[in-house]
């Protein structure tokens, strides 16, 4: 039995030794596309091009001002000088927001009374509008609450009504700064795993069938079992190599905090590739050529990323999604790598997860064996 | 143990294979004495790689029985896979493997006992002719040569059957020759072999000929009985201008049950040589194709084989309608 395996292991190593293409093919694309991912995947707003018209013109309105330039979310491309140039700023040039301080601002915010400013917002990008207008928010908020406490002290009067937004705060409690690349960084690890070893496993059985070797393998006395367990082993190995680049490049390159204990994320790994090397099997004893392999790993694996919660929130999905969520193992590894990175989350919160996983790797698993013949029909 | 020696390496009878409503194997039956060496013949599509692929278990039987080694195929395809090599029609070692990782890796799989494998593998390639390439990767091997190392991959295990399937397809004829030869010594050691291939000529080195059409054995017996075996008339060699149009004037001369092409000339199934020779030169001249020559020929195994797959392709019409 394991003599088989062992074999089969060889075999498999001398031929990766030799394919110096997918040495190449293993490591650049996963890290390429995690650079890829980081830059892009986000739902931050940096450097929005905004108009500035300052009527107050006073310490606490440049102040003002001085706040939104600083949190390095919002550029400031105009400083206008009348109401029709912040209006052009916004409909002709290129400014995505304009910020109007008006006159007396200064004045209802030292009286301790709620001072309003007013924002204009190119809607067209309604994504990015959205975003800004929340951090105008937010900035404005503490900006609010810092000024009120200053006064305050310097007053010698109790506040009196705290602007304090705790259900807000509690919310980016595991990322204060609410940075999104540190939410979707750890995302982007499963994410690729995912692909390249459900890719790599149906590929390398249907590579086998069709060039005729597995034809000669299964007039052997080799068992299924056998020839499974040789042939995707050394595809787990690739694919924890693969998680730990990946994951460096994240911490090193990203600087994406890891709080959360390595060995529970290592074995929520396992249990993740037990999972995705069975829908590789499975696929490759559907498939008799590379090509139909190929039409199934895009069929298979388009689903499970919109179903894992990756991008879009499963808790605002149809119900008949949600429950379809509930057998895609990328969803179930995403909340352990996420659990384990950012929050440091241990077995207690996360072994319903690591038990899913566990299911439907052995079920999966237990199903490509049984496909699995030695026979040709 | 003794029993399964004295009893004839391969049993099949009435075996059947069908793919959906497709017939591919027919209630075939024959047998294959220890040592022996058996040559399946057919035209493409006759049903010679379903056969081989049956036997080794690879496809499920239909119908019938088949007894490999003194083992059931459909009871204990395991134990018969100890005991068999197998050469598929299409090369299928690890191109991108050397000559002795290949035999290294299909030893391992086949149970090979590390003690052993060193011998069996300097065995094999002594037998193949490969020293000197042992390091060599199998891509960069000619086509004789890769042949002849799939072989030896086959009989590492020291098989009691080997099935070839068109082994020497695509190869030179000074190879293949060589091929044959290794197939002797390993039958006169007293392996059975099952061999099927496309080649006239190599039916001689066979003990035995089985030939197969449209799923149906249609001859059995050694290469001297095929060719005494009446073929059903007396056989004409025509050589004439114009084959093409010779060929359907020749067709309807009465006393003609049957016209096939050989090479540049008409091969014509007849009743009366000498008669028919005679009529159809005349009926060539008539239509304005003189100068043909017939004379009466001993049938070749090639003619007998044509004539058999034809009258198996009529009898199937025939039981089709
Ligand atoms: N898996 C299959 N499914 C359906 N039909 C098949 C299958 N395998 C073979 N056949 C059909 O069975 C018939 C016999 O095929 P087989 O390969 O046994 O012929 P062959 O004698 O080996 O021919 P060749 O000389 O071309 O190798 C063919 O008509 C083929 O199309
Ligand atoms: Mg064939």
């Amino acid at each position: 039995m394991f003599g088989r395996i062992a074999q089969l292991l060889i075999k498999e190593f001398l031929q990766l030794k030799r394919d110096k293409s997918a040495r190449f093919r293993l490591l650049i694309p996963p890290i390429l596309q995690m650079l890829l991912f980081g830059y892009a995947a986000t739902f931050e707003v940096f450097n929005v091009a905004t108009a500035i018209l300052d009527q107050d013109h006073t310490q606490e309105s440049r102040a003002l001002v001085a706040a939104f330039v600083h949190s390095s979310r919002f550029e400031v491309t105009t400083v206008a000088a009348t109401r029709k140039e912040i209006e052009n700023a916004v409909e002709v040039s290129n400014a995505q927001v304009a910020i109007v301080v008006p006159p007396g601002f200064s004045e209802l915010l030292l009286k301790g009374q709620s001072a309003p400013i007013q924002v204009l917002v190119d809607g067209t990008n309604s994504n990015t509008a959205l975003i800004a207008l929340g951090y105008i928010g937010e900035i404005a908020n503490s900006f609010g609450q810092a000024h009120a406490l200053d006064l305050a002290q310097r007053s010698g009067r109790a506040l009196g009504q705290p602007l304090v937004h705790v259900d807000v705060a509690r919310r980016y409690w595991y990322n204060p700064n609410l940075n999104s690349r540190w939410f979707f960084v750890p995302g982007v690890i499963g994410t690729l795993v995912l692909v390249t070893i459900v890719n790599l496993t149906a590929f390398a059985i249907v590579r086998e069938r069709e060039v005729g070797t597995l034809e000669q393998l299964l007039v052997t006395p080799i068992r299924p079992v056998e020839f499974i367990i040789g042939k995707t082993l050394p595809f787990f190995f690739i694919g924890l190599v693969e998680v730990s680049i990946v994951a460096g490049v994240g911490m090193l390159w990203f600087k994406i905090p890891f709080v959360g204990n390595p060995f529970l994320l290592l074995a929520g790994t396992c249990l993740f590739l037990l999972g995705t090397l069975s829908i590789g099997l499975l696929i490759s004893t559907i498939c008799t050529t590379q090509q139909q392999a190929f039409a199934s790993n895009f069929f298979v694996l388009n689903p499970m990323f919109i179903l894992s919660g990756f991008s879009f929130p499963i808790s605002s999905m149809p119900h008949v999604l949600q429950w379809l969520t509930l057998l895609d193992p990328l969803r179930y590894y995403l909340i352990i790598i996420r659990g384990t990175f950012l929050k440091g989350v241990g077995i207690d919160y996360l072994w319903p997860q690591m038990l899913a996983l566990a299911t439907i790797g052995l079920i999966l698993l237990t199903l490509s064996v049984m496909r699995f013949r030695k026979s040709l029909d | 143990m003794m029993a399964a020696q004295s009893a004839p390496a391969i049993v099949v009878d009435k075996l059947g294979k069908r793919f959906g409503t497709f017939s591919a194997l027919d209630a075939v039956s024959f047998d294959v004495r220890r040592g022996e060496i058996m040559g399946f013949l057919g035209p493409n599509g006759a049903g010679k790689s379903t056969l081989i692929r049956v036997l080794c278990g690879l496809l499920r039987p239909s119908s019938g029985r088949a007894v490999v080694s003194g083992i059931d195929i459909t009871q204990d395809p395991e134990a018969v896979r100890k005991r068999i090599g197998y050469m598929s029609q299409k090369f299928s070692l690890y191109s991108d493997l050397s000559v002795v990782e290949n035999l290294r890796f299909f030893g391992g799989i086949y149970g090979v006992c590390p003690g052993a494998i060193n011998e069996r593998i300097r065995f094999a390639v002594d037998m193949a002719g490969l020293q000197g390439r042992e390091t060599s990767l199998v891509s960069t091997l000619a086509g004789g040569w890769k042949q002849r190392l799939a072989l030896g991959c086959a009989i590492l295990h020291k098989p009691d059957v080997l099935f070839l399937d068109e082994p020497t397809s695509g190869v030179d004829p000074s190879s293949r020759r060589r091929f044959w030869t290794l197939i002797h010594e390993l039958s006169a050691g007293g392996v059975s072999v099952l061999v099927s291939t496309h080649y006239m000529d190599e039916a001689e080195y066979c003990m035995r000929i089985a030939m197969m059409a449209a799923g149906r054995l249609v001859a059995l017996g050694t290469p001297r009985e095929l060719r005494q075996q009446s073929i059903g008339g007396e056989l004409l060699e025509l050589e004439c201008a114009n084959i093409g149009a010779a060929m359907d004037l020749v067709a309807k001369i009465p006393g003609v049950h049957d016209v096939a092409v050989f090479g540049d000339a008409l091969h014509l199934l007849v009743d009366d040589g000498a008669e028919t020779a005679r009529a159809a030169c005349a009926l060539l001249a008539e239509h304005g194709l003189p100068g043909a020559s017939a004379r009466q020929i001993a049938p070749s195994m090639e003619d007998m084989f044509v004539h058999l797959v034809r009258t198996a392709r009529a009898q199937g019409a025939a039981a089709g309608t």
